[in-house]
């Protein structure tokens, strides 16, 4: 039998790093109403009992019933998420990259501001407006940002597109007519490898001067 | 003799084309492989080490197993076997969710006896080092040595010398999309398995080999892929365990690689240092060159790079090896060991100009015997302003100095055999071409679509487009080398002839005109001898009736040519108060023949000019020589390049003939060696170690101070 002092990876368990820590960071990552940082929390987060509540979303304009956990991200939801009538939400527009806020992949709008879906709880998105990018075109008819990204082939491997459509429409929502300098800034929070930030300036820029 | 036809008689071939994917991408419709839901899909994850190197002694499963949720859980490395660096795979776990997943690896336990590391070349080579690789002395593999003419009748020559270190660091290819697979057994027999891949094929292939399966009994899917660079050639480790947790659990499995595991251990680029000393004669021939140097991919080999590159040196000799230090394996990645060749050649080209008081431009146009490069560097430097560089490197004033620099490089892409594809044209005038070649990115499905419509008179829309399936079973090789678009466009084209062929000679009859006397025009087909005797494309296909006709094609030689040559010009702004870079613009002069599709030609320039910005100026991968672990395996801390770092690009797709050469990886080599360049005219100071950050600059210019 293996010592279990030495253990490996995240190689102290759940409820150890919780007692070493206090509860202040219990509250910070676990909702407060559901659970409160306690030994129970900590069980629940190591999966000796899960306690899950039933929430209600609005996304793209249609309402959705989930079961979620507490830690349960909104993008986890979108992605992933059952709907309690038992379809798959299959939202998976928006990407999980870098898994902390920095990548901008996940970005869906909330309440018509850009959000990271991998920062926000589920149970904190109830009773808001939640778009994603599947939820920006009219049927058939893109939106100018998605016209102008395949205009210009703003895009490449387009795994983090959806997150920079995303990001650019909100962008226009707030300065419909941006600088380069300013759709910088505002899509600062974005991340693309293949490259193709010159091409995505200038879709942005025309897409400005359609909106 | 197979032939493209002239740029006058295209009406798609050469043209800006946007992509046929782009709807799906832009709308959240197109699925990658980390997009695929299964019913009832379990989510794999691999507990990885975070010790660098170690014995392990005991590995306990049984708290996972128990956990509620929790599918399989199975051991990936055998008890007394060693673990050699951080992020290798321990054991791994399917459960119902992802997050149960994640519980459940916390749950297992490893008892490990550490061992000895070391994560620095530095280190790895010290002559008390511990031995990590049993089969390299001193931790080195056998030196490669290349020699050319005679190095000391040179520098007997030699008016002027340089000797100098540079020095790369270690670069992840950091996939948007991490390595991942979504595995499922439709019965015992038969396996079907969505892959984030380059090579559908060679993981096909994999598969059946490893679970012993006939290869056409293991479908692999890459309908779209999140960026691969190099990295995603072979399924890995976690490809075949995903595989494993599917056949045991009866479910189907995704386990995509996290950010942290994706710069740990699925690939990167490996460092260089090189001390070299060259020579040049007064009228400013290279005439010597001698270089030593290392680098390490890790635990393995193939830290190789290149040196003497692209300028012609007569007396040279070139000493390499590899250094193994406990660290995540190397992978191709775009252009194996050209960026960091070029940017130590380019770099060292400038240091002898330099000494010869001679012209960096001059210089180069005395030394590269690439004709195709002659003319990029007048085109390049026009573009640039080249006469606005300080002729006294530094000499601005004021607090932001700017400077210009330019490097080089030289790439094959020349394709090759190996690609099956069939062209089918429908009675109702539909029109599809499948093939088993893959688009990471680079748009070879609207490639595919431009060619057999420009073939057929139609539009690239009219044409359904089939890549990244093993099945019907039409192979075609991995996307590496830039060869995807050499290697499948000849077939394509050649496919597309002979459908064509076939429906002249079903309607020549109907048109009463022989055969050679049709022509596509656009949406119709035509006698060329009477044109008032044209039928539409629909009305020629409609005499096919219940048929159909599918062709296949062939590689042919005359299609496509190796060798792409490209030089950059960069312009940087140097803050010399905060040792802030800002690069202003980057002229990048590009060969590839015949660009089939310039608007995604020019998009390939762009990625590869900003993924060697990012070589130049921001990536590195830091590990601590202490705990033997990365400290930045993840997005904010490891550096790709964002909105604010990107430049004005002049991207120029450079004509030359009229066959199909890739151009994914050459635009990334001569960024770095530029932008170096560029910073020594701005400041009068050289930084001979990537990445150049404000640190560095600082320190240099304090130095010289």
């Amino acid at each position: 039998m293996p010592d279990k002092e030495k253990k490996q990876g995240t190689n102290i368990s759940r409820r150890n790093f919780l007692k070493g820590v206090g509860t202040g960071t219990v509250a910070a990552t676990v909702a407060p109403s559901v659970l409160i940082g306690s030994e129970k929390a900590a069980d629940a987060q190591a999966g000796d009992a899960v306690a899950n509540a039933t929430i209600q979303l609005n996304i793209n304009g249609k309402s959705y019933q989930i079961e979620v956990e507490a830690r349960t991200t909104l993008l986890t939801v979108l992605r992933d998420g059952i709907d309690t009538s038992g379809s798959n939400i299959d939202l998976t527009g928006a990407k999980l990259i870098c898994d902390r806020g920095e990548c901008g992949g996940c970005t869906v709008m909330v309440d018509g501001k850009s959000v990271y879906a991998c920062m926000m709880l589920a149970i904190d998105a109830q009773g808001k407006q939640i778009t994603t990018v599947e939820g920006l075109a009219d049927g058939d008819d893109l939106h100018p940002v998605q016209e102008a990204f395949v205009q210009h082939d703003a895009l490449m491997c387009g795994f983090c597109t959806p997150g920079f459509i995303v990001s650019s429409a909100a962008l226009l929502n707030e300065n419909s007519k941006p600088t380069v300098e300013e759709i910088k800034v505002g899509l600062s929070g974005n991340t693309c490898r293949c490259g193709t930030y010159p091409f995505i300036f200038d879709a942005v820029k025309t897409a400005s001067r359609k909106s | 003799m197979a032939s493209w036809g002239e740029a006058s008689e295209s009406r798609l071939i050469g043209k800006r084309v946007t992509r046929l994917s782009g709807k799906d991408k832009v709308t959240g419709k197109a699925k990658y492989t980390f997009d695929i839901n299964e019913p009832g899909m379990l989510y794999g994850r691999i507990l990885r080490s975070e010790t660098p190197h170690a014995t392990v002694m005991g590995i306990d499963l049984s708290e996972a197993e128990a956990l509620p949720g929790v599918k399989a859980v199975i051991p990936l490395i055998e008890v007394g076997n060693k673990l050699r660096y951080q992020g290798q795979e321990i054991a791994a776990v399917a459960a119902e969710t992802d997050d149960i997943a994640k519980d459940a690896i916390r749950l297992i336990y490893v008892d490990l006896e550490e061992l000895p590391h070391v994560v620095t070349e530095a280190d790895a080579m010290a002559a008390d080092a511990p031995q990590i690789r049993e089969d390299w002395a001193g931790n080195q593999s056998e030196p490669n040595i290349r020699e050319d003419g005679d190095i000391n009748a040179g520098f007997a020559e030699a008016a002027v010398d340089v000797e100098a270190t540079y020095h790369t660091p270690v670069q992840t290819h950091v996939c948007l999309e991490t390595h991942g697979h979504v595995a499922k057994w439709e019965d015992d027999q038969n396996l079907t398995v969505w892959a984030s891949t380059q090579g559908v094929f060679g993981v096909r292939n994999d598969f059946a080999q490893h679970f012993e399966l006939p290869a056409n009994q293991v479908r692999v899917i890459t309908e779209h892929m999140g960026g691969g660079f190099g990295s995603k050639f072979g399924p890995g480790t976690e490809g075949r365990t995903a595989v494993e947790l599917a056949r045991i659990t009866g479910k189907a499995v995704k386990l995509m690689l996290t950010r942290k595991a994706e710069h740990l251990v699925a690939g990167n680029r490996p460092s260089m240092t090189q001390s070299v000393r060259a020579g040049a004669t007064r009228d400013g021939r290279l005439i010597a060159y001698d270089m030593k140097g290392y680098g390490t991919g890790g635990i393995s080999s193939g830290a190789g790079f290149t040196g003497p590159y692209v300028y012609h040196v007569p007396n040279s000799r070139a000493e390499r090896v590899n250094v193994a230090v406990n660290a995540g394996n190397q992978r191709a990645m775009r252009a194996p060991g050209h960026p960091q060749g070029a940017f130590a050649m380019d770099s060292l080209m400038d240091e002898l100009a330099e000494k010869l008081g001679m012209n960096p431009l001059e210089f180069r146009r005395i030394n590269d015997p690439n004709e195709v490069r002659q003319a990029q560097y007048t085109l390049g430097a026009q573009e640039i302003g080249w006469h606005r560089r300080n002729s006294v490197p530094g000499s601005g004033t004021g607090v932001e100095k700017r400077g210009i620099g330019l490097g080089s490089g030289q790439w094959g892409g020349g394709g090759g055999r190996g690609t099956e594809a069939r062209v089918t044209i429908n009675a109702d005038g539909t029109v599809e071409a499948v093939t088993g070649t893959q688009d990471i990115g680079t748009g070879v499905r609207t490639v595919i679509a431009m060619i057999v419509a420009e073939e057929f008179g139609l539009e690239t829309t009219d044409v359904r487009v089939k890549v990244g399936d093993s099945q019907p079973g039409l192979p075609s090789g991995g996307s590496g080398g830039s060869q995807t678009t050499p290697s499948v466009a000849p077939v394509i084209k050649t496919a597309a002839a002979a459908a064509k062929q076939k429906l002249f000679e079903r309607i020549a009859p109907l048109l009463e005109a022989p055969v050679g006397d049709l022509r596509v025009g656009t949406g119709t087909i035509y006698v060329v001898s009477d044109r008032t005797k044209t039928i539409t494309w629909k009305q020629a296909a409609g005499q096919l009736g219940m048929e159909s006709i599918s062709e296949g094609g062939t590689w042919e030689e005359d299609l496509r040519q190796n060798g792409a040559a490209g030089t950059q010009f960069a312009e940087v702004e140097i803050d010399t108060q905060t040792g802030a870079i800002r690069v202003v613009k980057i002229v990048a002069v590009q060969d590839c023949g015949l660009a089939i599709n310039r608007l995604t030609t020019e998009s390939q320039i762009n990625g590869g000019v900003i993924m060697g910005l990012g070589q130049a100026l921001l990536e590195e991968r830091f590990m601590d020589p202490v705990t033997g672990r990365m400290l930045n395996a993840n997005l904010e801390d490891y550096k790709v390049p964002g909105t604010f770092e990107i430049p004005e690009i002049k991207s120029i797709v450079f004509d030359t003939h009229r066959k199909v050469t890739g151009v994914g990886e050459p635009p990334c080599i001569p960024t770095p060696g530029a932008i170096a360049n560029a910073v020594y005219n701005a400041i009068g100071v050289r930084i001979r170690s990537l990445p150049i950050t404000p640190d560095k600059i600082l320190d240099a210019l304090a130095e010289k101070a």
